[in-house]
């Protein structure tokens, strides 16, 4: 019984932006790198499932630049992944071709019978994949998921929604889980964990051997730039009842979002 | 000339801001709008969406599709786009569409870019602007290779003028036959909160740890009422169990874009901002003139939150009630 869990590793939330010269992408020297927060989460609840479920076995998988990508397989090996695949890709990728490289691979390894992501990725800020990898897969998913139980031949999970409602949703395996924050608490890696994971063989895979052609690529992100600066912050003087009149007017006649 | 179908979102049998604007920009394009709703409410809703500017409606009035099932929706959403042959679609980036259209994309092999804050549509040519990386840059995503090129927008981010009830426009309705499904919607659990949510929130009043207990979110609680305004929240007060996780704003919680954000008592920290700094005007009110909130905001109070805050209540109350 395979779980799949889909990882990507991303630039830490604490690290400088800074746009590459041809404007086509970022500056990636001396960034660090991190495994996506919402991939973590998943990790955690395909290692937890292991835990209830002694036969199955997980595999973290991850498409990516080879020589930095296998870090966060690691990452997912000391938290207690068993097995580990990188698919060596272009870090520019979209999601169709990505959702397509990570499919592809997880058919060739004889399917899953459930598969774990994040709901998002913090670099691309699409929340795209894993619906696009369950399509590619024609299985069932639900995005944004804080509460799982497995019921055997089917899953029973909560997806979050607007105005703080929950969907109960029930998915027949092999189901496509991508977890939203809430869902549980990401162990830290064990020292034993981390010695393992180091000495792990990592499966490598080519994305020029899945069949995924380069025409496949549907969007393109160009004219990278930084937010432009904000003016100075205006601070409002006087005593409270004079700086919530003055706030009012400024809002009202200078900002005009009354 | 192309089709540009938006797809159209309702909320207590209205339609929602956030679809008024797609509407409207879609019609400044010089292409064919095609409006499209699905539900109960679809069919009844046909004046509505060609006062907003729809040339042509498409329908599918049936109660299967009042709950959202991802399935179901992406078998009749990919079937109606390619009947109508529609080759830009437009959608409010919420909760359904966000989740719905990667999943056509996959099944069009169309391309879909998420989270635009601008669009410029000049012929066939589509760009959009997004934030990647927390809002710490932006880029321009343009389509290639893609027949069907899919568009979901951040609310607020697009002017919405007045409706004109004199426009009318042709409508068809189409059946779908419900495809066997994996998935099965078993329960909705309602939302504590009747207002809008902070990611379609016109403005938006958040609170951090300087409101010291959970007790006193009554006091944004009040502002809030008065603005007709979301309460959101930082993760302090989250993890702290003051409210709950959908409320919490920031690279873990939501992202919002409001025309007013009001952070009281919360510092800022760069998680926090990765979630808000897209708003229009910030107002930041902490008691520390060191905050690092301040630097993203246009207005400022160095204070004590509970000594404004009732004050603001108060002459927002006159101000906007007279
Ligand atoms: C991976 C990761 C993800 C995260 N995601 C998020 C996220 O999504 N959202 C988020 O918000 N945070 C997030 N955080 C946490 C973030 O780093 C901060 O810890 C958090 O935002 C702080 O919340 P706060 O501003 O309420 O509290 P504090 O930082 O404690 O700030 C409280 C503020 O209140 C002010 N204050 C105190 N008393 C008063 C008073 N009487 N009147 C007015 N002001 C007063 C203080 O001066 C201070 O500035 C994340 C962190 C990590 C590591
Ligand atoms: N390159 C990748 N390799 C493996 N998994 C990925 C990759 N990109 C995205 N994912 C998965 O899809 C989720 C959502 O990513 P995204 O659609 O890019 O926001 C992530 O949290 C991962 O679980």
């Amino acid at each position: 019984m395979k779980i799949f869990v889909c990882i990507k590793q991303v630039p830490d939330t604490e690290t400088k932006i800074k746009v590459a010269a041809d404007q086509n992408g970022i500056d990636t020297t001396g960034i660090k790198w991190v495994l996506n927060p919402y991939d973590e989460i998943a990790v955690e609840e395909a290692v937890k499932f292991k835990e209830k479920n002694p036969t199955a076995q997980v595999w973290a998988i991850t498409s990516g630049p080879k020589t930095r990508a296998v870090e966060s397989l690691r990452t997912a090996l000391a938290m207690g992944a068993d097995e580990a695949i990188v698919i060596n890709s272009d870090e520019k990728l979209d999601a169709i071709s990505t959702a397509k490289a990570l499919a592809a691979t997880i058919k060739a390894e004889g399917g899953a019978h459930l598969i774990f992501t994040g709901k998002l990725a913090i670099d691309g800020n699409q929340s795209s994949v894993p619906q696009m990898v369950a399509e590619f897969l024609s299985i069932p998913h639900t995005s944004v998921v804080s509460k799982f139980e497995n019921q055997g031949e089917s899953v029973l999970v909560e997806r979050d929604v607007e105005g703080g409602a929950k969907e109960v949703v029930q998915m027949m395996n092999p189901a496509l889980i991508a977890a939203n924050k809430g869902l549980n608490m990401p162990r830290y890696a064990s020292l034993p964990g981390i010695m393992k994971a180091k000495k792990k063989v990592i499966k490598e895979v080519e994305f020029s051997s899945l069949g995924v052609s380069a025409t496949e690529q549907k969007v393109k992100y160009v004219q990278f730039t930084l937010p432009a600066e904000k003016p100075a912050v205006k601070l409002l003087n006087g005593d409270s009842s004079a700086q919530a009149a003055e706030l009012i007017k400024l809002l009202r006649d200078e900002a005009k979002v009354l | 000339m192309s089709k540009i179908l938006v797809f159209a979102e309702f909320q207590n049998n209205k339609l929602k801001r956030s679809s008024q604007e797609l509407l409207q920009f879609a019609a400044k394009t010089g292409h064919t709008v095609l409006g499209f709703a699905l539900g109960t409410q679809a069919g009844a809703a046909n004046a509505e969406l060609a006062h907003h500017g729809a040339q042509e409606i498409h329908f599918v009035k049936d109660a299967s599709f009042d709950v959202y099932n991802p399935e179901l929706f992406t078998a009749a959403v990919s079937e109606v786009i390619s009947k109508t042959g529609a080759t830009i679609v437009l959608a409010s980036a919420g909760s359904t569409a966000k989740d719905l259209f990667p999943r056509v994309a996959a099944k069009l092999n169309a391309g879909v870019i998420s989270d635009g804050t601008e669009i410029t549509i000049a012929g066939d040519d589509v760009k959009v602007k997004k934030p990647l990386y927390a809002g710490k840059c932006f880029a321009t995503g343009t389509f290639e290779n893609a027949t069907v090129k899919i568009v979901l927008m951040r609310a607020n981010q697009l002017p919405v003028a007045a409706a004109d009830s004199a426009k009318t426009a042709p409508a068809t309705e189409h059946t779908f036959t419900t495809p066997s499904l994996k998935t099965i919607i078993k329960q909705i659990v309602k939302g504590t909160s009747e207002k809008l949510d902070l990611t379609e929130a016109n403005i938006i009043v958040s609170g951090g740890r300087g409101l010291k207990e959970a007790g006193n979110f009554k006091l944004l609680n009040d502002l809030a009422d008065v603005l007709g305004a979301t309460v959101g929240a930082s993760r302090a007060v989250v993890d702290a169990g003051w409210v709950p996780h959908s409320m919490q704003v920031g690279q873990t919680g939501k992202t919002v874009a409001p025309s007013l954000y009001i952070a009281v008592g919360v510092s800022g920290a760069i998680q926090h901002l990765a979630g808000m700094s897209g708003s229009k005007v910030i107002v930041a009110i902490n008691s520390d003139p060191n905050a690092p909130i301040f630097q993203k905001a246009t207005y400022g109070i160095v204070g004590d939150a509970f000594e404004i805050l009732p004050k603001l209540t108060e002459e927002f109350k006159k101000a906007l009630h007279h």
